[in-house]
């Protein structure tokens, strides 16, 4: 059956061996400053006021509030929400296209947890050659005891890894003691036990398998890099041919593996730029030790650009590092990155407290009045984006003679708005059958609504329709 | 593995098929890729014998777990039934010409009222409640039989002309075609024009004046302002229901029109009709 090579192939388990370096230590910072704010950012208190919740990072789904320390977003300012994607779409651009897969080697959720699950699997099991010898043991009681060890450990991890997400959504310490005592929500619990098995079975069993299978964005990352592009890879020109050092023409690697061993995705870095790299620089680090070690120069296996092998195969130096991470289109990506930054943070600052919208209802355009007179209806939604209850006035300005009037307020034109609310309010303009406003096609008006307290007005144009005589 | 096929350009093993000299190479799919498949065809398997799926001669297989969309819609409309019986319970109890608008209570009312309207009104008088030719529009302020929530929810429980309801609102107008002459009707229909826009034949007027006091100013009222209490239409105003040219003055005139509600009362619950009158009367033209 020669004939018909398989067609699956089994998962080869990979054991990363312990590393030390800088670019380890990087990704140790990286790590505890990311976890710290996963973890850690629900519980962030920060005072609001009496009728506001006191979490500084919440999603409130319910009232369709979103908290951001001293910024709220309500439903209707969505697009700060969809600008901040766009940002972070234009960030990663930036990135890869200068540095490559480092969103995948130091940030990228899954590289974060994995790493986390092999420092508890090296905690319990050993290093890489006590974890081969484990893996090939027969399931004796010591394999039991390691093994049921660890996954515990990673189950902890993986139940405080959903939990953390739900309280994003919630008040944390209202909803931690609701899970402790088992009332919370059913979507409560089944948050956390699918991000529970999501993180123990992805950072746990899955691993790289996740990158490379899985995971579409390694696909896309290849179409943003170009030749300036750092990324991770060796100088064969000067580590070739590979092996004992003795011999007469030998290359600086001297064929150890490290590289190979300290990979979390079991690559052989030496065979070139692949789409398993995740860009992680371990294999740097642990080429440099090596080459400290038997007295070469560091920088074997290194951040390389595409475009200086020619130079380097001829001996001359690499391009500056600037050279390669400033050009037209990196500074392209921050300018368009920057730009909608700066729109983001104007448009949150002319942000007023109080807002309307005006909907003209066009369910007739207009109504006859019995003594002929033209109405028109506008549903106004009033907003009161502050924590204490205001007085709402509304008015009208217009070229032409029209009367406001509000739906059930006996011709009163000020309200109560409580706290963080939003009131509809029906709002008739009316013509009398003489006035022009009521014989002409378009009137622009302009509906305005003014704080009484503090004055702070806010409008919105729209226009009121006569009824036009054949 | 002696005839192990491997490719020269990427030295990956190929599956030994080759067609004109492009052969396929083996990339393996990871094993666990396999079962995720065989574990959708299994779960897929089980989801059509727990769930309503396979379509039969009539009606679909009902799944073990005896699920349906509608089902679940009638349990959650029971359900929102069964939140709001205390907010029913207040809406057939309240007195609704003295319940603020700021009311919650109010508030409920107009939104539950919406609704109804959409579905069993809107048919008739418009999505946005201005009416038709026939069928009168709801926003304005001018009303048949009154326009406060009293008689509005009169009028929607009882209806108009319908046989069915001892209650219901009944007009009569005599059809004057075999009762008047042809140039006496013309006269009528001019002087009814003439008591609302100044566009008409003041020769004709007079005439008409003596006839409308003779036939109709006992139901329309001697100024046409219209009586309420046996549903007579105002003529003086800007509102013609069928409407305000001559031709249609003077088919209402010769014919006479009986516009027909049905009795909602016998359809509707008591806190609905309550609830849809609150909302007519809250859409501008209510007294």
């Amino acid at each position: 059956m020669s004939e018909n090579p398989p067609l699956y192939a089994a998962q080869e388990p990979v054991f990363p061996r312990r590393v030390s370096g800088k670019f380890r230590n990087l990704k140790w910072w990286i790590m505890a400053v990311t976890l710290g704010i996963y973890y850690l950012t629900p519980w962030i208190r920060w005072d609001r006021g009496p009728s506001l919740p006191d979490q500084a990072v919440l999603i409130d789904m319910a009232h369709r509030r979103f908290y951001f320390f001293w910024i709220e977003i309500w439903s209707h300012e969505f697009y700060f929400v969809a600008g901040l994607l766009i940002m972070a779409g234009l960030g990663l651009f930036l990135f890869t296209s200068a540095l490559g897969r480092v969103w995948c080697g130091y940030t990228c959720p899954q590289t974060v947890w994995t790493d986390l699950f092999i420092l508890v699997e090296r905690w319990i099991e050993g290093d890489r050659n006590a974890r081969v010898r484990l893996y090939n043991a027969k399931w004796t009681l010591k394999k039991w005891r390691l093994r049921i060890t660890k996954w515990i450990v990673w189950l902890l991890i993986a139940v405080a890894t959903g939990g953390a997400w739900v309280f994003y959504f919630a008040d944390a310490p209202t909803l931690l003691n609701q899970l402790a005592t088992l009332s919370a929500h059913p979507v409560a619990y089944g948050t956390i036990a699918v991000l529970t098995a999501t993180t123990f079975v992805f950072g746990g069993f899955m691993r790289e398998q996740v990158c490379i299978y899985m995971c579409p964005w390694p696909r896309i990352q290849a179409a943003m890099m170009d030749p300036d592009t750092l990324t991770i890879g060796y100088r064969d020109w000067r580590g070739e041919p590979r092996g004992k050092q003795r011999v007469e023409g030998a290359g600086d690697c001297i064929d150890c593996m490290a590289c190979v061993n300290v990979c979390p995705m079991g690559i052989d870095i030496r065979d070139g730029q692949q789409m398993e790299c995740i860009t992680c620089g371990l294999c740097i680090d642990a080429c440099d030790d090596i080459m400290d070690k038997i007295g070469k120069p560091r920088g074997l296996i290194d951040y390389l650009a595409l475009s200086d092998e020619t130079a380097e195969r001829a001996g001359k130096p690499p391009k500056a590092i600037w050279k390669h991470v400033f050009r037209p289109r990196t500074i392209l990506y921050t300018a368009l990155w920057s730009l909608i930054g700066v729109g983001l943070v104007y448009a949150l600052f002319v942000r007023t407290d109080i807002e309307l919208t005006v909907s003209p209802v066009r369910n007739p355009t207009f109504i006859v009045q019995s003594d002929g007179a033209i109405r028109n209806v506008y549903e106004v939604r009033l907003r009161n984006k502050l924590g204490e209850p205001r007085q709402f006035h509304l008015s009208l300005s217009s070229d032409e003679i029209l009367r406001i009037d509000v739906d059930g307020t006996n011709g009163r034109l000020t309200f109560d708005v409580p706290a963080n609310a939003t009131q509809l309010k029906r709002v008739y303009l009316t013509a009398r059958a003489t006035d022009p406003a009521a014989r002409v096609a378009n009137t622009p008006v302009r509906i305005w609504v003014e704080d009484i307290s503090s004055t702070e007005r806010a409008y919105r144009d729209t226009t009121f329709n006569g009824k036009v005589s054949q | 593995m002696s005839d192990k096929k491997v490719d020269d350009a990427t030295g990956v093993e190929t599956t030994g098929h080759s067609w004109d000299g492009i052969s396929e190479l083996n990339n393996p799919l990871p094993r666990w890729w396999l079962w995720t498949l065989y574990a959708t065809i299994i779960w897929g398997i089980a989801y059509t014998i727990a769930y309503p799926a396979w379509p039969m001669i009539s009606g679909a297989t009902e799944g073990m777990l005896g699920y349906s969309t509608r089902g679940e819609v009638a349990t959650q409309i029971a359900e929102h039934e069964a939140k709001n019986e205390d907010l029913v319970a207040q809406l057939v109890a309240a007195d609704l010409e003295t319940l603020p608008p700021s009311d919650d209570l109010h508030r409920y009312a107009v939104s539950r009222g919406g609704a109804v309207f959409r579905a069993n009104c809107s048919q008739c008088h418009g999505s946005g409640a201005a009416g038709a030719v026939g069928y009168p529009n709801l926003l304005d302020d001018d009303w048949l039989w009154g326009g406060d929530i009293t008689n509005i929810a009169a009028t929607v429980a009882h209806g108009i002309r319908n046989e069915t309801d001892d209650d219901a609102r009944w007009s009569e107008m005599p059809a004057f075609d075999e009762i008047l002459e042809d140039a006496e009707i013309a006269a009528v229909v001019e002087h009814v024009i003439s008591l609302s826009s100044p566009d008409h034949d003041a020769s004709i007027t007079d005439q008409g004046a003596a006839i409308f006091e003779e036939n109709c100013s006992a139901c329309h009222g001697d100024a046409a302002l219209g009586n309420r209490d046996i549903g007579a239409p105002n003529l003086a105003d800007a509102i013609w229901l069928y409407g305000g040219d001559r031709s249609a003055l003077e088919h209402s005139v010769r014919n006479a029109r009986f516009g027909q509600m049905p009795a909602w009362g016998q359809r509707l619950s008591e806190a609905d009709v309550r609830a849809v009158s609150v909302y007519v009367h809250a859409l501008g033209g209510g007294e």
